[in-house]
């Protein structure tokens, strides 16, 4: 009896109670609202696609509903792990097609990172780059979602990879870090990188789809 | 138990007499980050208050089982499940909001207001008064937030909720709604409520 007593298991009974009730009550609470965040989510993309493939200039003229938006995902198989790109095909409404909007993440400083990249029709020059969710460092980190970070990307060339740099020496191919957060800078830069190499040559041409009138 | 405070002494100490941020100086990390406009000052307040209430009316329940050398990690435990649950809501519910705080409604699990009450109140009195000590406490961490919140919006965007409040030509002092601001405010309200203090003891000797 007093062997029991002074085991792990009777000392910590209520913290493995305690834990499984409240691991079982998040659980149901993920399962709920996970498909409302998700549906946020999408909806932030959507509103964000113009802003991300058209200029400022076009892209407060043009009102989403002018644009037709298809999505499908693009699949690439690499080192033996298949990886998953959402993609948006953006059209004008005279069938002409404005660009493409991939949706990406990888491994930022503190947690992953999910960022929307715009791009011209057949992935040429990057038109736009939005960040959708990050949990980095509050005043360091977090400073890749300011827009005057983030617009250095647009017009870079897809062909050369992007280099963050600590002082810019007028390549074309370079990003100017954060100071602060040279790694939260590196890990976009790094995610726009693998997943413009990724996408690239899967862009054209669009796969048909049944026209839904 | 006869020294303990009672469920409305509790409840009155924490608003004012210990103020968590201004008598007590904890929570002092949402204090500074979130208070540059009212909305996010406030979303903070009731987040923590929701964290406060149940966590301490968990921990209450429950006392009579702890055991002392492993009470934090219960009260570690039982504050992360509700911070988690809190995050849950507002990315469900408050998207644009949730986005704004980013990792700050997280950080809520190591707001030491939380753990100091499940461990000064909660882990020893009953329901009811630990009930009404999260109250007290989440009121008086509400009123230090928008106080502070108030005068940072205000003097650094000449709105408040986001409404104009001063003069087209107020010329905005950008530093209130940068982190310098937030210190500046602390810092002055601090000395104000200390200040006060000492006035009220003076005329009561």
């Amino acid at each position: 009896m007093n062997f029991f007593k002074n085991s792990n298991l009777a000392q910590a009974w209520l913290v493995l109670l305690l834990a499984t009730v409240f691991g079982t009550a998040l659980a149901g609470i993920q399962v709920k609202l996970s498909p409302v965040i998700e549906a946020n989510k999408t909806r932030e993309t959507m509103e964000k696609i113009p802003d991300l493939v058209l200029d400022t200039s076009m892209a407060t003229q043009t009102a989403t509903q002018d644009l037709i938006i298809q999505s499908r995902v693009i699949e690439i198989e690499k080192n033996g792990i298949t990886k998953f790109y959402p993609v948006y095909d953006v059209q004008q409404k005279n069938g002409s097609l404005a660009g493409h909007v991939a949706k990406a993440r990888g491994q930022g400083y503190a947690d992953k990172i999910e960022v929307l990249i715009g791009l011209d029709a057949g992935g040429n020059t990057i038109t736009g780059l939005f960040i959708l969710d990050q949990k980095e460092t509050p005043g360091l980190g977090n400073k890749i979602v300011e827009k005057t970070w983030r617009d250095q990307f647009i017009n870079k060339l897809s062909d050369t990879p992007l280099i963050v740099v600590k002082s810019k020496t007028g390549q074309p191919n370079e990003i100017d870090g954060i100071s602060g957060a040279t790694i939260s800078s590196r890990s976009v830069t790094g995610i726009v990188n693998t997943t413009i190499a990724d996408i690239r040559p899967r862009l054209l041409p669009i796969p048909k789809t049944e026209e839904t009138e | 138990m006869t020294d303990q405070p009672t469920a409305f002494e509790r409840f009155v100490q924490g608003i004012l007499p210990e103020n968590p941020v201004f008598r007590q100086l904890l929570g002092l990390c949402p204090t500074l980050a979130v208070t540059n406009g009212m909305k996010p000052a406030l979303t903070m307040a009731c987040s923590v208050a929701f964290v406060l209430l149940c966590a301490n009316i968990v921990i209450s329940l429950i006392r009579n089982l702890l055991k002392p050398h492993l009470r934090i990690v219960v009260f570690t435990l039982t504050i992360a499940a509700f911070v988690t649950i809190a995050d849950r809501f507002l990315a469900a519910y408050f998207f644009q909001m949730s986005k704004t705080l980013g990792p700050y409604i997280p950080l809520i699990i190591v707001n030491c207001l939380i753990i100091c009450r499940c461990e000064v109140c909660a882990s020893k009195q009953s329901v009811f008064t630990a009930a009404s000590d999260a109250m007290g406490q989440a009121i008086g961490f509400g009123l230090a937030l928008s106080s502070i919140a108030a005068v940072r919006e205000i003097l650094g965007t000449g709105m408040f909720f986001g409404i104009r409040v001063l003069p087209e030509n107020w010329p905005d002092w950008v530093i209130m709604v940068l982190p310098p601001g937030a210190f500046l405010t602390l810092g002055l309200l601090l000395g104000l409520v200390n200040w006060i203090e000492l006035i009220k003891s003076r005329r009561a000797s």
